[in-house]
């Protein structure tokens, strides 16, 4: 789907819009902080400080040359001829955000959104990698992020690139449609969280030599669970915004956008807490948090699109992958991801993708009347596969590859000394709860 | 394997890609995007795997 171009906002809009954008940090917060609860006490101010480092080098590294790379929708970008059409991969944005007009407050939003957002996918792979990946690292792995992978797939989705084409260029349904980011945040994030995963291998003592995984349970549900709450607040300014702004959505139907948000996230943690409850006897409230936080992953893509009992089925389904993702990373496939980021965010947000196909539903929206009347919904599944077939085929080796340069030139993981005596004291030189500082290596002995 | 793995990944994304450019009957189009994904998921698990047999290997 082509976004609107930004110009077309009303200035009661661009007011409105400004309100949910402002709350999407609350997203990143809530990350932060279910990231921080689900890793050891003797990480967690590495985890809250790298946190905040990984958002800040997300949002210089993104106005440095991310911006020129993601461009907006109708603005110059390099395309190539192929089969008689174009194809738009990336934008000719100029550097520094030196062709932003102070003026144009509808881009100036989109460019804030868009700030915060690349800041919330940083913070994903912080979940997979706690406890044992260095803070150099993480920043210079969220500069990769934040200045290549995010804008160049952000632009096929969200820059009038060649994914929101397919409609228009091969009548492929109405194009790529990823209102709110299940894709562009959620799965990418996700995506990195499993390639930090593998480069990283897992933590010491996580798989003993019969390749049985130990319960290394999170330092602090509290945290995690607040974390769960805070990042409702932000995912509702995220999906209103972003519908706005790249589904041009009206924004009277940011109730509405809001209300399936809650229901998605709502079924999705309680499929988990009854799932768990049913088949381990009491509920798991780090799986809750993880199955809340995929359901809302999963709500992004089709918030403006779907019925509020869609999005109740769609949280449903999100809830029930996720748990089973996380059993099969640990128990199967050996993956250590404390956080449960990958299962939340890729597994939650590909599903979400997939998700619009079967479930959206196009009342007379400008963006359809205006830039796509003669397509309809027959070939939409197939459009959001072709996103999902990027995301995986294309997207997920270039992460892998980014990373794998990286970790040759600069290790992404601590040394063991590091990880037994803990990233607080090792990094920091301070442990996060001083009145405790009593750690024995308990799980690392094993 | 791993590399295999990555490059199955990568010609499942060009199966997809090459059926929305070539082929014009949504049925063809369909069965060739889901034979690029199932490809495609023929790579994950072999990344999967090599990740799994070099844990093992090291003990």
């Amino acid at each position: 789907m082509t976004p609107l171009p930004t110009t077309a906002l009303s200035g009661d809009a661009v007011v409105l819009c400004s309100f949910f954008v402002l709350l999407v940090p609350l997203a990143a917060g809530g990350i932060a902080l279910i990231n921080t609860g689900l890793g050891r006490s003797r990480s967690a101010a590495h985890s809250m400080l790298s946190s905040l480092c990984v958002v800040a080098i997300a949002a210089i590294v993104y106005f440095l040359c991310g911006s020129a790379w993601q461009g907006f929708a109708g603005r110059p970008a390099h395309v190539f001829l192929f089969g008689g059409r174009e194809w738009s991969w990336l934008a000719a944005e100029p550097f520094f955000l030196r062709g932003l007009r102070v003026e144009d407050s509808a881009a100036t939003l989109v460019v804030l959104l868009q700030m915060f957002s690349v800041g919330l996918a940083a913070l994903i792979p912080l979940g997979s990698g706690a406890d044992r990946w260095r803070l150099g690292a993480r920043c210079a792995s969220t500069a990769l992020l934040a200045g290549w992978t995010y804008p160049l797939f952000a632009h096929w989705v969200w820059g009038g690139g060649w994914l929101a084409q397919l409609g228009s260029n091969y009548g492929v349904g109405r194009g790529f449609i990823d209102a709110g980011g299940s894709g562009t945040i959620q799965s990418l994030g996700g995506l990195s969280a499993l390639a930090i995963a593998w480069i990283l291998g897992p933590r010491r003592g996580k798989y003993g030599r019969n390749g049985m995984p130990a319960a290394i349970p999170g330092h602090n549900s509290v945290l995690v669970l607040f974390g769960s709450m805070l990042a409702l607040v932000g995912w509702s300014g995220l999906n209103i915004s972003g519908a706005i702004l790249f589904a041009g959505s009206e924004p009277a139907r940011a109730p509405s956008i809001a209300i399936n948000t809650l229901l998605a996230a709502s079924a999705a943690g309680m499929a988990v807490v009854l799932l768990t409850r049913f088949r381990f006897g009491k509920p798991d409230a780090s799986l809750a948090a993880n199955g809340w936080v995929g359901g809302l992953a999963a709500s992004s893509a089709g918030c403006a699109l779907v019925t509020p009992a869609s999005a109740l089925l769609i949280g449903l389904m999100a809830g029930v992958l996720v748990v089973f993702a996380i059993e099969l990373l640990e128990w199967r496939l050996t993956v250590d991801d404390p956080g449960g980021s990958i299962a939340a965010h890729a597994v939650g947000g590909l599903w979400g993708l997939l998700a619009v196909g079967i479930f959206a539903r196009f009342p007379g929206q400008r963006p359809y009347s205006a830039y796509a009347p003669e397509s309809g919904m027959s070939g939409q599944w197939l459009a959001q596969l072709v996103g999902i077939a990027t995301l995986l085929g294309l997207m997920l080796p270039l992460i892998y590859l980014l990373n794998w340069l990286l970790n040759r030139v600069y290790p992404l993981r601590v040394a063991a000394e590091g990880e037994s005596q803990g990233m607080d004291l090792h990094e920091l030189g301070a442990d996060a709860y001083p009145e405790f500082a009593t750690h024995t290596d308990d799980y690392g002995q094993h | 394997m791993k590399l295999a793995g990555f490059l199955l990944l990568l010609a499942g994304w060009g199966i997809v890609i090459a059926a929305c450019i070539l082929l014009v009957p949504a049925t063809a189009r369909g069965l060739f995007v889901l034979a690029g994904l199932g490809v495609e998921l023929l790579g994950l698990a072999l990344v999967f795997r090599s990740h799994i047999v070099l844990r093992g290997e090291r003990g």
